[in-house]
């Protein structure tokens, strides 16, 4: 009890339970229909939000770089931007390994944290999920417009054609093909399935026609039925069991683009792992980003408590010192590995030209996180963690920028040195992005339950069954 | 096939899960078989006291794993090694290795849309009308707060004068009749 002991007098903070001293998942007082109406009410309400539409302006504002970069991109060519010999990655795979990274939290929160049985995920587990989908959609673009001729990009499927040309399947590039494209169609599949009941919920409670008829639709008809239940129930766990593997399988295959190559820094095998759990890190700083603000606007402090921003910063916690493993061991390694090259790329990442790229990820990566989040004051402490998970975001920008640029721009060959330099159309199409990504996630926000409602029901005390003996409790009958 | 006139069935409101449960497992025991709770969350209770229990949606998840395992590594060794040789640095042109990387995402790709389009498929959905949609307190509580058993007409043991009596030894807020 000491050593967790509530930073509030337990009598004081009703979210503190006095039995453990941790915060409650959901506020106390909640019932069946409390929930349903907080949920559905944000979606469902004919008063916008001032707030939201200025968001949403300032997100398609910034999204329209992402417009106007890939066009003069598309007019121009790959030219435009800073990529070159010997640096031919530059932001365009960044950004791409970024993206993809902050995706992996929300199938993390929505399949792996199930399996666990982690019932804290329900709250957050259907934002996470979005965000999942929309960063995937803005890592998507990145491959897409880097191979140069993006009108041809279709070759990288297998698909019979009349030029009797067929992919290549040692490559790792295949391999992305076919790691995003999955990732992209079961995270989508398992959004939706989670959303379905849901949207029964928005259908019967909708009192505009054609709030009615869009959520009518999109529910199939969902009535609650105990065998469909069933069915349902057994299949989110088996998508579950299915996301788990894969998001541990895409970011494993997208640093064996690197691996597979030779280059020092690069053809090491540890970045599997180190990929995977540096995707999970920054994943989780941007559930952060975005969970903060909106329990704030929409007053969901009692959904998304500090329960969920504490054990979130814990596994930020973990997944960061995984990192701080993987670079003391990509350092371990230069030495012990005894190869000048490596030798070489760990003193020119460190002290060569780019060497203050490194110790910004260093710095904001394992010197800040790993040093705070150890204490349970700053764990609970909003600002600070919305704060800090900015830094993470940008610390894990740059680890992969000191990848990608760094082991490329001074090989083997002194004579082929170079040097990496981003041009203002890099910065355009990735600021692009982010805005991108704020405007998809406004929207969802507002047109979707972005807190699953079934998921939540069956977290309340009342969903107790206890056939033959006393009937629960009825609270349902509550007015809120 | 029932013949749709009359009513669809008897449909009983209930305040709490408990409340269901019982009610439920009474109706087995008397007899009814043509029956279905509906929920706002899934009750795993009210499955056991329909005695409902297989699922055939990890079985089609497995079919669709199998299906993309072998369909992904006969594919890319058919294009590879037949359709289009190619010498890449000197490795086999059955190189089964780098194979199995797109193999076990589709095995997880068709898995997974097995699993989430045959659990549409066994749930016979989408299907926009129901007849218990006609009940107007099913609307207001049933994907909320209110938990219900529906009675069908299909069944041999129903009569709608008895029924109703049956049900309303329970504590229900209101049985009401569904029309198809």
């Amino acid at each position: 009890m000491a050593t967790k002991g509530p930073m509030n007098d337990p009598i004081v903070d009703p979210m503190i339970d006095p039995r453990t001293g941790e915060y409650a998942v959901i506020a106390p007082g909640h019932n069946f229909k409390s929930v349903t109406q907080k949920i559905a009410g944000i979606v469902l309400t004919s008063n916008t939000p001032l707030g939201w539409f200025f968001g949403l302006m300032v997100g398609a504002g910034v999204a329209l770089g992402v417009v106007i970069g890939i066009t003069w991109l598309f007019l121009k060519g790959v030219g435009i931007w800073g990529v070159t010999i010997p640096g031919a990655w530059g932001f365009a795979i960044i950004n791409f390994v970024w993206w993809i990274g902050i995706g992996h939290a929300g199938t993390l929160i929505s399949a792996i944290l199930l399996l666990f049985k982690q019932t804290w995920r329900n709250s957050i587990n259907r934002f996470a999920e979005a965000m999942t989908i929309f960063a995937v959609c803005c890592a998507g673009i990145f491959p897409l417009i880097h191979v140069g001729r993006p009108w041809l990009a279709y070759w990288l499927f297998p698909y019979p054609n009349t030029m009797n040309v067929w992919p290549q399947f040692r490559s790792p590039l295949a391999w992305d093909v076919f790691a995003v494209s999955t990732y992209a169609t079961i995270s989508v599949v398992f959004w939706y399935i989670g959303m379905i009941p849901d949207f029964g919920t928005l259908r019967d409670r909708a009192t505009m026609p054609f709030a009615k008829y869009m959520y009518g639709m999109a529910a199939l008809g969902w009535r609650g039925s105990t065998r469909h239940w069933i069915r349902y129930e057994s299949a989110s766990l088996l998508l579950a069991g299915l996301a788990t593997p894969l998001v541990l399988s895409v970011h494993t295959v997208i640093s064996f683009d690197f691996a597979v190559a030779a280059l020092a820094g690069w053809h090491t095998t540890i970045f599997p792992p180190y990929f995977v759990a540096g995707a999970i890190y920054s994943g989780f700083a941007m559930v952060i980003t975005l969970a903060i603000p909106i329990r704030k606007f929409y007053h969901l402090e009692d959904l998304i408590t500090l329960r969920h921003v504490d054990n979130m910063a814990k596994v930020m916690l973990g997944t960061g010192c995984i990192v701080a493993y993987g670079y003391g061991m990509e350092i371990f390694m230069s030495w012990y590995s005894a190869s000048h090259w490596e030798f070489f790329m760990m003193w020119n990442r460190m002290f060569g030209p780019m060497g203050w790229a490194y110790w910004v990820l260093i710095g904001s990566n394992i010197a800040i996180p790993l040093t705070t989040l150890w204490s349970r004051r700053l764990r609970v402490n909003v600002l600070f963690l919305f704060l800090l998970s900015f830094v993470i975001n940008t610390g894990m920008w740059f680890e992969r920028f000191v990848i990608v640029v760094t082991s490329l721009y001074r090989d083997y060959l002194p004579s082929s040195w170079g040097t990496y330099r981003a041009t203002k159309w890099d910065y355009i199409i990735y600021v692009g992005t982010l805005g991108m990504f704020a405007f998809l996630f406004l929207l969802f926000v507002r047109l979707l339950p972005m807190i699953p409602m079934s998921e939540i029901r069956m977290m309340l005390p009342q969903t107790k069954v206890n056939p033959g003996g006393p009937v629960a409790e009825v609270t349902s009958e509550e007015s809120v | 096939m029932p013949p749709r006139e009359g009513i669809y069935g008897l449909l009983a409101e209930f305040n709490t899960p408990g409340e269901l449960v019982q009610a439920t497992e009474e109706a087995y025991s008397v007899g009814y078989r043509r029956m279905e709770c509906y929920t706002p969350y899934p009750v795993e209770e009210a499955a056991t006291a329909l005695h409902f229990h297989k699922t055939r949606v990890p079985l089609i998840c497995l079919l669709g794993g199998v299906m993309g395992l072998v369909t992904a590594f006969l594919m890319q060794t058919w294009i590879n090694v037949w359709a289009y040789p190619l010498n890449i640095a000197g490795r086999p042109l059955f190189s089964w290795p780098a194979f199995i990387i797109p193999a076990y995402e589709w095995t997880i790709l068709f898995s997974g849309l097995a699993a989430a389009y045959g659990m549409l498929a066994l749930n016979g959905l989408p299907q926009l009308y129901h007849p218990v949609f006609n009940a107007p307190n099913f609307r207001d509580g049933a994907s909320t707060d209110k938990f219900f058993l529906c009675l069908e007409a299909a069944d041999p043991k129903f009569s709608p004068s008895e029924t109703r009596a049956f049900l309303e030894q329970f504590p229900a807020v209101s049985v009401v009749e569904v029309d198809h």
